[in-house]
């Protein structure tokens, strides 16, 4: 499979296939974030992290009209209000979600798979009657189109940039609120020892509304970005899930190194084999592997070392 | 090969019923002086209505593309009722939801057949619901107008194809980028399921009946939203034509990943060829990221004659004016005219014989222009080439001369 090709090309695949491979690490990891937080810290299987990512990309659609109709000359850094805004819709929707149903079911893993799958087909009937069964396209900034020339073959489009970079600093941005503040903290005093947290005067049923609001928050930015690259409709949400959970699961549910380690992991070896393969092949041997791997490691590639 | 349709024997209480209530349907009807032999079959024709059934996704994945052929056949049944109705009765349709769900289509249509008694149905979009309804229409004797362009293959005396079959799409946009573009060498990429590979198949041998070289072949799950591999081994390979034919939400990613990668099809190296944008999905693509590539269709929303400018204008006036027009849309407003047609053709309702008087029914003011039923049951119809603008319609840069005669099995190609 490698004769057909010169080592010169075959030095550019492997150049253009780490990048394609990349900005797939960088999508995975935006996927699942919010995924890992909610799923991760608190057992809570969320069914509807795509529609909260979805929401997100609706959000930036409006932003983006917007823009376009009020203030045209602003509209290359319309990006940036959207996803704050997408922050924000996705993160409100998340606390009131908590509020009205995840709170009550905290101690039923399973039953909030079926509840946020509930929430999930009414969320995408929602989405279905406000802005129509049909797909909406976003508009990109100029800046973002298009792509740098690095050789004739190799070129490096500007939005797998940007996506990188934004997860980089999400990633960054989690990490340091997780391991680094006095809420983090918290959050992780609550997953571990719920009794006694709220004992030592944690207020664990805030903790638990602001992680569950900055899960589905994050989600809300990915799908932002992904209005980049992907389609927005009311089910495009669908798209995204599996392929998030398998991230997480595979990286080891608590952690967080494990979530970008195995988003990592996944994106390259699917890129790779991608070029050479078929792209369903990729896919089977991908889960193949995932399979795997899981069933050597069922606590998934990181876990925390709790004693049980 | 219009087989003649499974008939059943009704019993001899099913059949004496049948006599007394068409006794006394017939009673009612000559004091009203009103043709008697229309209502023949128990469907659910009144002096005065007539029903049909719609059957589409309204909700669920399919909901996107469906829409607009729920809309084309309501407009073209308001059309048909407001200029007299069809043998002077009126169009009342039942409509039902195949929610994305194929076992819900055949229930539905089982439903539309046997409890409403509907005299014909409009619906389906995707070849697997028409593979899941086609045994019950063929058991129940309905009668379906299917409206998307597929992948051929298949004929049946219950099904009226009204969008194109493989090779009317196909082989006319091969023939049009090698006499015009001069195009070697082809990509083929599509979503993995059975239409492409059927296009793509009979693209395959059409290029290699030209002496013409596929350089590469490749099919993405549905839904697949990650291109950059597939469009690296592009650039690698140089080829003349990118042929696609992807569908739904991955078109969005495809093209917009397309021309991130610096391929600017305005450049036309390569060319994208699609059989499967329409100005439907470009609403969803943008149209700055699909301007410059070329569609293989037959209808295109800014096609110039007449009944198009009107049909247009009415679809405009009746849905919205931010709607767009695509192919399929076009080819399900065809279905209740073509219906209508052949229900007075053949002075009845009676699906027999409206399949009877169906081949050679022309219609001299579809949107498309003229259209022939086939005695194949499928459309001969020109194929255009358009290209895509920034604005999101087409700019038609070819017609076919002649109508193409629908071949939906063609030899060597299956």
């Amino acid at each position: 499979m490698f004769s057909d090709y010169s080592s010169a090309e075959l030095m550019s695949i492997f150049a253009m296939q780490g990048f394609a491979g990349l900005t797939l690490f960088s999508v995975f990891v935006l996927m699942a974030l919010g995924l890992a937080i909610i799923f991760g810290q608190m057992g809570v299987i969320n069914m509807a992290h795509g529609e909260f990512m979805i929401l997100g990309a609706y959000i930036t659609y409006l932003t983006s009209n917007l823009f376009s109709q009020w203030i045209p000359d602003w509209y290359g850094s319309y990006f940036f209000v959207a996803m704050a805004l997408a922050f924000l819709a996705a993160a409100l929707l998340g606390m009131l979600v908590e509020w009205l149903m995840i709170r009550h079911l905290y101690h039923r893993p399973l039953d909030t798979l079926l509840a946020t799958w509930g929430l999930s087909l009414i969320l995408q009937q929602s989405y279905r009657s406000i802005f129509g069964a049909r797909e909406v396209g976003v508009t990109m900034p100029d800046w973002m189109m298009g792509s740098y020339p690095i050789t004739d073959l190799v070129e490096v489009p500007i939005n797998g940039l940007f996506v990188m970079c934004l997860s980089l600093g999400i990633t960054l941005v989690v990490a340091a609120l997780m391991y680094r503040s006095r809420w983090g903290i918290q959050v992780r005093a609550v997953v571990q020892n719920r009794p006694m947290a709220g004992a030592v005067g944690i207020n664990t049923q805030k903790v638990d509304r602001m992680t569950f609001a900055l899960g589905c928050g994050i989600a809300g930015i990915a799908g932002s970005a992904f209005t980049m690259i992907g389609s927005t409709g009311p089910t495009s949400g669908q798209l995204y899930i599996v392929d998030t959970f398998l991230v997480v699961v595979f990286g080891g549910a608590a952690s967080l190194l494990g979530t970008v380690a195995s988003a990592f992991t996944i994106s390259q070896a699917q890129s790779t084999m991608e070029f050479f393969l078929s792209g369903s092949m990729a896919k089977v041997l991908t889960l193949l592997f995932v399979v795997g791997i899981l069933m050597v490691r069922p606590q998934g590639l990181f876990s925390l070392k709790v004693r049980r | 090969m219009v087989t003649d349709s499974r008939k059943h024997t009704p019993g001899p209480s099913r059949r004496l019923l049948k006599s007394l209530a068409g006794l006394t349907a017939g009673l009612a009807m000559s004091a009203f002086g009103v043709a008697q032999e229309v209502n023949t079959t128990g469907l659910a024709v009144t002096e005065d209505t007539v029903k049909v059934g719609i059957l589409h996704s309204v909700t669920g994945t399919m909901a996107i593309s469906e829409t607009g052929s729920v809309q084309a056949e309501k407009l073209a049944i308001e059309q048909i009722n407001a200029s007299g109705g069809v043998l002077g009765r009126q169009i009342e349709y039942i409509q039902e939801d195949g929610a994305s769900d194929w076992p819900t289509f055949a229930e539905k249509s089982r439903k539309l057949l046997r409890q409403d008694n509907v005299a014909a149905v409009f619906g389906c979009w995707t070849s697997a619901s028409r593979k899941a309804v086609l045994p019950v229409f063929e058991q129940y004797n309905g009668m379906l107008y299917y409206p998307t362009f597929y992948e051929g293959l298949e004929q049946s005396p219950n099904v009226i194809y009204t969008g194109q079959e493989a090779t009317q799409q196909i082989l006319a946009g091969i023939d049009w980028v090698v006499d015009a573009k001069d195009a070697k060498t082809f990509y083929l990429l599509g979503s993995d399921y059975i239409w492409p590979r059927t296009s793509n198949k009979i693209a395959r041998k059409h290029i290699d009946k030209l002496g013409l070289k596929v350089v590469g072949e490749e099919y993405y799950p549905l839904g697949h939203t990650q291109f950059n591999s597939v469009i690296n081994k592009i650039k690698l390979r140089k080829p003349d034509v990118i042929f696609a034919s992807v569908v739904g939400g991955s078109n969005v990613a495809f093209y917009k990943q397309l021309k991130a990668a610096g391929i600017d099809m305005t450049e036309e190296s390569p060319l994208v060829l699609t059989i499967s944008v329409t100005e439907d999905e470009i609403l969803g693509i943008g149209g700055e990221n699909v301007e410059g590539a070329y569609a293989s269709m037959k209808y295109f929303q800014s096609l110039p004659n007449e009944n198009n400018q009107a049909f247009v204008k009415a679809f405009k006036e009746r849905w919205g004016d931010d709607i767009v027009i695509g192919d399929v849309t076009q080819a399900a407003y065809l279905g209740p005219w073509l219906w209508k047609a052949a229900v007075e053709k053949a002075g009845s309702f009676d699906v027999d014989k409206v399949r009877e008087a169906s081949p050679g029914i022309e219609l001299t003011t579809a949107p498309e222009g003229y259209v022939k039923i086939h005695p194949n049951h499928h459309l001969w119809s020109k194929t255009r080439i358009g290209r895509a603008k920034v604005d999101g319609q087409y700019e038609i840069v070819y017609e076919t001369d002649e109508l193409i005669e629908p071949d939906p099995f063609p030899e060597g190609y299956q």
